[in-house]
């Protein structure tokens, strides 16, 4: 199937630094930031965008790991989903919980990972940082952070790759295979 | 992920995929239990019915909070005083819980065979808690989580099961499981609770009478309860069991230094084991326990957590 | 009304006489007439079309659970005899652990009246050994042999030896067979399967097959001292054959059986496609293939003297509970050709020993004139095809029994039609009684 590339490597750099400014800025320093990546390619965009932080504010903000795996509505037929590992660094409780993943879409996996969070505490403010935003919310879910809006329609599926995860970054859509 | 069943009712048919897909999703459930509010919503609107025609202290419990944290309904019967007394009979019984809406049935009864009566005649998942000396394979699945969460790959590993063999469920579903994930099984025990058509029985498996022989060099040990009541027959006397079988600190020396102890519970101090080994630093009884309801909230999980029609 | 019935081109196999080849036979007024080829000395009222198909004496069977009186949930008179006239038998020995047992003559009696009001096929009560199957007094044999009696049995439960020294001191008196099955109650310890390795994975409690050959080497040896006839039950162990083969040897009087399940089942069933079926749990249990092998070898050779099916009819109550609180037992009647035939498609027996062993073996043990169809004997006749396939439908089968293990299966061999006394008592539908040509032109 054709695939086009929508952003590369030089733009997921340039966001991911605005990005970070963005959450300094607007957390009035990043002290009490932590970052929540969702497993699994929103663990190393939180990773990239804590670097970008210690090297702009030489803060170190933690970064932890959620699975949502118990928290997900959508459940396919079948066995259920695979559950893996979630590792919420020190307690939440009054801080401000970045969420990090790739593509924001229906929702539904911010709302199960939002469940999962109040789990662990009770954070001062939870906002969510996202790399690509395609539309087509199914809930009132609104991201804070958005590398790029990308349009799409309910047939095309947008796909990530990361260099940690796939050997490069880049940002692809295409065509949904038809069944 | 690798999970085909619709019922737990041994570990002869799982492969090994399929134990390691236990394992996983169990170490992702202790995470749960570690969390000041140890409880997600996953299996909200479940019904997990325990019927349990043996007593029970842990496998009950832990069953029980397994499926409450996992936000389940739980009903636990108990058949002593239920309508069994009355002269039910097991399959009544189970239709019976299926009408309440049973998704899932954990069943531990006296008689071998039980639960694949209950699988043939029930929609709901049947969880084996224990079927006569058959098969215990959740206690199997956590006494293989203990020894994979302490030791890692459990490849090659010489673990010696000793005990009561011949009367033992845990012993026949932890040489399944064991051999699955490349273990090295040596079972020992008396002559009359350990027949050597084990051996045959059981393909790789070995069968060392001798226990201070069979612990030479070994990665683990699982201690089973001696039943005394069961096997006044065929032991002489306790004071001669104790003498050539319970597992103390020197024979205990024999075995790789740091090798984990493990015991299904409850424990006669001073019989099968020594006190100060079963509380010493190799023992895994207690870490046991916390595992068994994170192995079993993984089952819960596996068998419900998915869609259904 | 009985028809003068030729049966036609079928190829006819009676051992009892040495014979095997394509022949018409003739029967009437209950007896068999004629057996030949061309026209037959008298012209038939009817005609069977047995061209491809084995034309054999009826099947006798030494060995039978038909539950009357007292345990019609399981089988009643009418439904066994269903299910053994279509099973290919004519002649069905009852079993006597009855509620009240058959112990006494009026029951024999009452046995007796029942079959011939009820019973599709000839039956022929066998009576229990002690008071009540107490295994303490023995009953009175003489009278019940007059009353009809044709054996004695303690079936199901084992018999000691004081009792079986008296029983066989009388055997040989009225010359009946003393009917033993042979269980060592300490050595089975109530085992409920074969025990060796599949017990062992199982968990269950297993009995081994030293229980069995314990008591048959006792039977044999009393049977030897007292020169009464002894008939040992359903043998399952290769160390019980050669406690018997010994005995034959020796000239002591013992016969022996085997059940269909025996020759053709093991106790691996136990282990898949369904663990704990209770369809599989019998007494004795089945063992291993080794056994089985030993037990077919036997039958061809004629160590064992006869098939018996031990037809065990249960209600669904007695079997969908757990299995060691089962009871044991098959319903057997139906399938039993089609399941021996298994063993002829695949070369362990040849078709005239396997018919050998179910008419004339049997016959010759109960030492009456059945199991052959000598011209003036009566005409009791099965005819099956040994290459028809068919699946087992429990719930078409004719027996209460619904409790066997082939369910599903697809066996080789069926009865066709059978003859009891030259009356129809079971006939396929594919299968007609014609009229002849030449009479159809005098209508």
């Amino acid at each position: 199937m054709q695939e086009k590339v929508i952003l590369n490597g030089e733009d997921f750099r340039r966001a991911l630094t605005r990005i970070a400014h963005e959450v300094v800025e607007r957390n009035k320093g990043g002290q009490e930031v932590v970052f929540v990546g969702l497993l699994t390619r929103g663990v190393p965009l939180a990773q990239r965008l804590a670097r970008n932080i210690r090297e702009l504010e030489g803060i170190e903000v933690p970064v932890g790991v959620l699975d949502i795996g118990l928290y997900r509505d959508d459940i396919p037929l079948g066995p259920p989903p695979q559950v893996r590992h979630t590792y919420i660094p020190g307690d939440i409780t009054g801080k401000a919980v970045v969420l990090v993943d790739d593509v924001l879409y229906t929702g539904r996996s911010i709302r199960a990972a939002m469940d999962a969070l109040m789990d662990y505490g009770r954070p001062r403010s939870i906002q969510l940082a996202v790399l690509v935003d395609r539309g087509h919310r199914e809930l009132p879910v609104r991201p804070d952070y958005v590398g790029k809006n990308v349009p799409t329609s309910r047939d095309e599926e947008v796909i990530v790759r990361l260099t940690e995860v796939d050997g490069r970054d880049e940002v692809a859509i295409r065509k949904k295979e038809a069944p | 992920m690798t999970w085909h069943h619709h019922h737990v009712l041994d570990l002869d048919d799982f492969s090994r995929e399929e134990i390691e897909a236990v394992l996983e999703t169990a170490s992702a459930m202790k995470e749960v239990l570690t969390r000041p509010v140890p409880k997600v919503h996953t299996l909200r609107g479940k019904r997990v019915f325990s019927l349990f025609y043996e007593p029970s202290t842990r496998t009950r419990a832990s069953f029980e909070l397994a499926a409450k944290t996992l936000s389940a309904e739980v009903v636990g019967i108990t058949a002593q005083v239920s309508s069994v007394v009355k002269g039910e009979s097991l399959l009544d019984t189970i239709k019976t819980l299926e009408a309440l809406g049973a998704d899932a049935i954990v069943l531990r009864h006296p008689e071998a065979g039980a639960p694949y009566l209950a699988a043939r005649y029930c929609r709901a998942s049947i969880v084996n808690a224990g079927d006569g000396a058959h098969a215990h394979p959740t206690q199997a699945l956590l006494d293989i989580f203990s020894l994979r969460q302490r030791l890692g790959d459990l490849e090659g590993l010489k673990v010696v099961i000793v005990g009561d063999i011949l009367h033992s469920r845990v012993a026949r579903s932890n040489i399944w499981g064991l051999k699955a994930l490349g273990a090295r099984v040596v079972l020992s025990g008396p002559p009359t609770l350990l027949p050597m058509s084990f051996a045959d029985a059981y393909a790789g498996v070995e069968v060392e009478w001798d226990l201070e022989r069979a612990l030479e060099g070994a990665g683990a040990v699982i201690a089973l309860r001696l039943q005394w009541e069961r096997q006044q027959d065929l032991i002489p006397s306790l004071e001669e069991y104790v003498a050539f079988y319970q597992l103390n600190a020197q024979r205990l020396s024999r075995a790789r230094p740091g090798a984990p102890i493990l015991h299904p519970g409850p424990v006669n101090e001073g019989v099968e084991i020594d006190p100060e080994v079963a509380r010493g630093p190799q023992s895994l009884i207690d870490e046991q326990v916390t595992n068994g309801v994170a192995v079993r909230m993984a089952l819960l999980y596996l068998l419900l957590g998915g869609a259904h029609e | 009304m009985s028809d003068l019935i030729l049966i036609s081109g079928g190829r006819l196999m009676d051992p009892g006489q040495g014979l095997d080849g394509v022949r018409d036979i003739l029967v009437g007024k209950g007896r068999v007439l004629w057996i030949g080829h061309g026209p037959p000395p008298q012209e038939p009222e009817k005609v069977l079309q047995g061209r491809g198909l084995v034309v054999s004496p009826g099947f006798v069977d030494l060995h039978c659970h038909l539950r009357e009186p007292g345990q019609e949930e399981k089988e009643t008179m009418a439904s066994g005899t269903l299910a053994a006239c279509r099973g290919g038998f004519t002649t069905v020995c009852a079993m006597p652990n009855t509620r009240p047992p058959v112990d006494s003559p009026p029951l024999v009696e009452f046995l007796k009246d029942k079959a011939s009001r009820e019973g599709l096929v000839r039956v022929l009560p066998v009576g229990a050994l002690t008071r009540g199957r107490a295994g303490k007094e023995l009953v009175e044999m003489e009278a019940m042999a007059r009353a009809g009696a044709v054996a004695f049995s303690d079936d199901g439960h084992p018999t000691g030896s004081r009792i079986m020294r008296q029983a066989l001191e009388f055997s040989r008196y009225l010359g009946l067979p003393v009917m033993d099955h042979c269980e060592d109650p300490e050595i089975a310890q109530e085992g409920q399967v074969n025990e060796g390795v599949v017990s062992l994975r199982l968990g269950l409690r297993g009995m081994p097959s030293q229980a069995e050959e314990a008591a048959v080497a006792r039977d044999v040896a009393v049977a030897g001292l007292t020169g009464g006839h002894v008939h040992i039950h359903h043998v399952s162990s290769q160390g019980s054959l050669e406690h018997i083969r010994r005995g034959k040897e020796k000239g002591v009087k013992v016969t022996c059986e085997a059940t269909p399940h025996h020759l053709t089942l093991t106790e691996d069933s136990l282990l898949a496609p369904i663990p704990y079926d209770t369809n599989l749990k019998v007494n004795p249990p089945l063992r291993s293939e080794q056994e089985r092998k030993a037990l077919a070898q036997a039958l061809r050779e004629g160590l064992i003297d006869a098939v018996a099916t031990d037809h065990a009819p249960h209600s669904l109550v007695d079997k969908l509970v757990e299995f060691s609180r089962a009871g044991p037992g098959m319903s057997n009647l139906e399938t039993a050709l089609g399941s021996l035939m298994a063993l002829v498609h695949r070369g362990e027996l040849d078709l005239l020993t396997l018919v050998a062993r179910l008419t004339v073996g049997p016959a010759r043990i109960l030492g009456k004139e059945l199991g052959s169809l000598k011209v003036g004997w009566p005409a009791d006749v099965v005819i099956f095809d040994p290459d028809r396939e068919w699946t087992v439908d429990p719930q078409a089968l004719a027996s209460r029994g619904k409790n066997t293990p082939l369910a599903g299966e697809k066996l080789k061999g069926k009865v066709m039609a059978t003859l009891v006394g030259g009356k129809a008592a079971y006939l396929d539908p594919s299968l007609k009684l014609e009229v002849p040509e030449s009479r159809k032109a005098k209508i």
